[in-house]
């Protein structure tokens, strides 16, 4: 049994078709970039990863259990932007990716000294150390989502959803976070979902790249129809593509 | 070089802030010197030194009977009356606000209700108040709630709904229940536009407390304003006018101090 499940998915908005006939199965520490034309519903298929819709057709399951109705602790997201809470320091984010799910969703006393602590670690892990007692809003955009990655993984999800995490960065800080991110997960083993629309981008970092396409077209009506996944490209072996292209490219056909 | 491009210098900047202040005295001494040569006994422009007179016997002298100074007793009651109608308004209002604009349920249930509630001219209810609540206190503070909630109500759901979706969503993934969503999210995000609401509402609170101390009343700068009317003593109503917009000013002030203060992580967006 793969670690996330996706059977028969359909997503349409009133009468508009996004997503159909989307199957896929990933295993537990896989990395998955998505990428396609914009519009075409890469976003929404997070959306429903996260639970934050639910299909019109189709069940998404993760690690076994059924599917679930709302986001939840075992999946964890990075926006574009918007990712970290602009009313807490640096340090309190990422503590609140820990203390969120409490009663209150602070912590007190020796409890709160000890997360400060591990906080503390991890952002000198990710480089952010010197700007703890800042707001985020006095940080760059390569920063915020440094800390909007963080925050996410102290929480510990089991999956962890990034909507062009890195767009709008330049190119060389985004070549950094690539580094950080490739760092992280080589430490912490999670299955990854990464929408981008930057090929060089998926291929390097993704272990798969799943291409969303329309594969039907109505010249009369382009929104007659949804997209699925068109190609499911194998991007190992050190991010060039077409080493090992899968036999059957259209997901449609696997079970 | 264009109009919209010339920033003027720092003296300039503060004589032109100064300008309509000294222009409006000036205009003022004029008016009221035409008017006294013509005629000594006029009351309606009083000289300012007549008015400056009145401001330091009404500050400083007290009652004949009691002894008690009838200017600070009347700012007192009056600030008591529009520190508590304010501060009910802000609870609820922000409390209302959140539920509204965080629970979709609430809204269907509340969200048209407030708006039509809003559209009731406050003073038409002053004679139910009055017959309600008798002439008391309580029909004053009540009118000031009545008066203000519902904007504060509206603008404050109204905020909350503007959290990007982005940060509810985030915090669900971090495991926070709609409790701790409501207390650690949208509370704090909320809170400087509380204080903004606040300020907006200074205005009409003011308003509706001095219709109400105009009506009934035994004390309070509105009852003395209208008192006094019957005398024609242009000195003591110029005195509270000023002296309640010196008031309404420094309320004004400390609530964009305090939000400064508090909220720096919203600096620029106030
Ligand atoms: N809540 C919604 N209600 C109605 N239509 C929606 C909704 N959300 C998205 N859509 C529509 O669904 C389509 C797919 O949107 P989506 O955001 O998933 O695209 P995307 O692939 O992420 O695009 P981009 O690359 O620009 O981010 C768009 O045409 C959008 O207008
Ligand atoms: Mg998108």
């Amino acid at each position: 049994m793969s670690f996330v499940t996706a059977i028969d998915i359909f997503q349409s908005y009133g009468n508009r078709p996004i997503i159909e006939r989307v199957n896929l199965s990933v295993e537990q520490g896989e990395f998955i970039s998505i990428v396609g034309a914009s519009g075409c519903g890469k976003s929404t298929f997070l959306r429903l990863l996260l639970a934050q819709e639910r299909p019109t057709h189709g069940s998404i399951s993760i690690d076994g259990a059924a599917a679930a109705v709302e986001p939840g602790l075992d999946r964890g997201v990075v926006f574009q932007k918007y990712s970290v809470f602009p009313h807490m320091t640096v340090r309190e984010n990422i503590v609140a990716g820990e203390s969120m799910r409490t009663t209150w969703g602070r912590f007190f006393g020796a409890e709160l000294k000890a997360a400060r602590t591990r906080a503390d670690e991890t952002l000198a892990r990710i480089g952010l150390d010197h700007v703890a007692d800042q707001y985020p809003a006095t940080l760059s955009g390569g920063m915020q989502q440094r800390l909007a990655i963080g925050q996410a993984l102290a929480a510990k999800p089991s999956v962890l959803l990034l909507d062009e995490p890195f767009g709008a960065l330049d190119p060389g800080t985004r070549l950094s976070m690539h580094d950080f991110l490739q760092d992280l997960r080589a430490e912490t083993g999670m299955t990854v979902f990464m929408v981008t629309h930057d090929l060089d981008e998926a291929f390097k970092l993704g272990d798969r790249v799943l291409v969303f396409d329309k594969p039907r077209w109505d010249p009369h009506d382009p929104s007659a129809y949804g997209a699925t996944i068109t190609y499911d490209f194998d991007a190992r072996d050190g991010g060039i593509p077409f080493q090992r292209l899968k036999e059957s490219i259209n997901v449609r056909t696997t079970p | 070089m264009r109009l919209i491009n010339l920033v003027p210098s720092r003296p300039l900047a503060l004589f032109l802030v100064l300008l309509p202040f000294i222009a409006v005295i000036i205009a003022y001494a004029i008016g009221s010197d035409i008017r006294l040569t013509a005629n000594p006994q006029d009351k309606l422009l009083p000289a300012p030194s007549t008015i400056g007179e009145t401001m330091v016997k009404l500050t400083t002298e007290g009652d004949r009977r009691t002894g008690d100074i009838l200017f600070w007793q009347d700012t007192w009651a009056s600030l008591q009356r529009l520190a508590l109608g304010i501060g009910i308004s802000g609870s609820l209002g922000l409390l209302f606000g959140l539920v509204i604009g965080l629970l979709p349920m609430a809204r269907s249930l509340l969200a048209q209700f407030v708006a039509v509630l809003s559209m009731i001219p406050p003073l038409a209810l002053l004679p139910i108040l009055f017959i309600v609540f008798g002439l008391g206190e309580l029909s004053k503070v009540v009118l000031i709630v009545i008066g203000t909630l519902p904007f504060i109500i509206r603008d404050m759901s109204q905020r909350t709904l503007e959290i990007p979706d982005e940060l509810l969503v985030k915090a669900q993934t971090l495991g926070a229940s709609s409790w701790v969503i409501a207390l650690r999210v949208a509370l704090p995000q909320v809170m400087p536009r509380l204080i903004q609401a606040v300020r907006l509402s200074l205005g009409p609170a003011w308003l509706f407390l001095i219709a109400a101390e105009a009506i009934a009343s035994d004390s309070g700068l509105g009852y003395r304003i209208f008192l006094v009317r019957r005398y024609l003593a242009m000195d003591v109503i110029l005195t509270y006018v000023i002296w309640i917009t010196i008031l309404a000013f420094i309320m004004d002030w400390l609530l964009r101090r305090a939000s400064k203060r508090l909220f720096p992580w919203a600096e620029g967006g106030l």
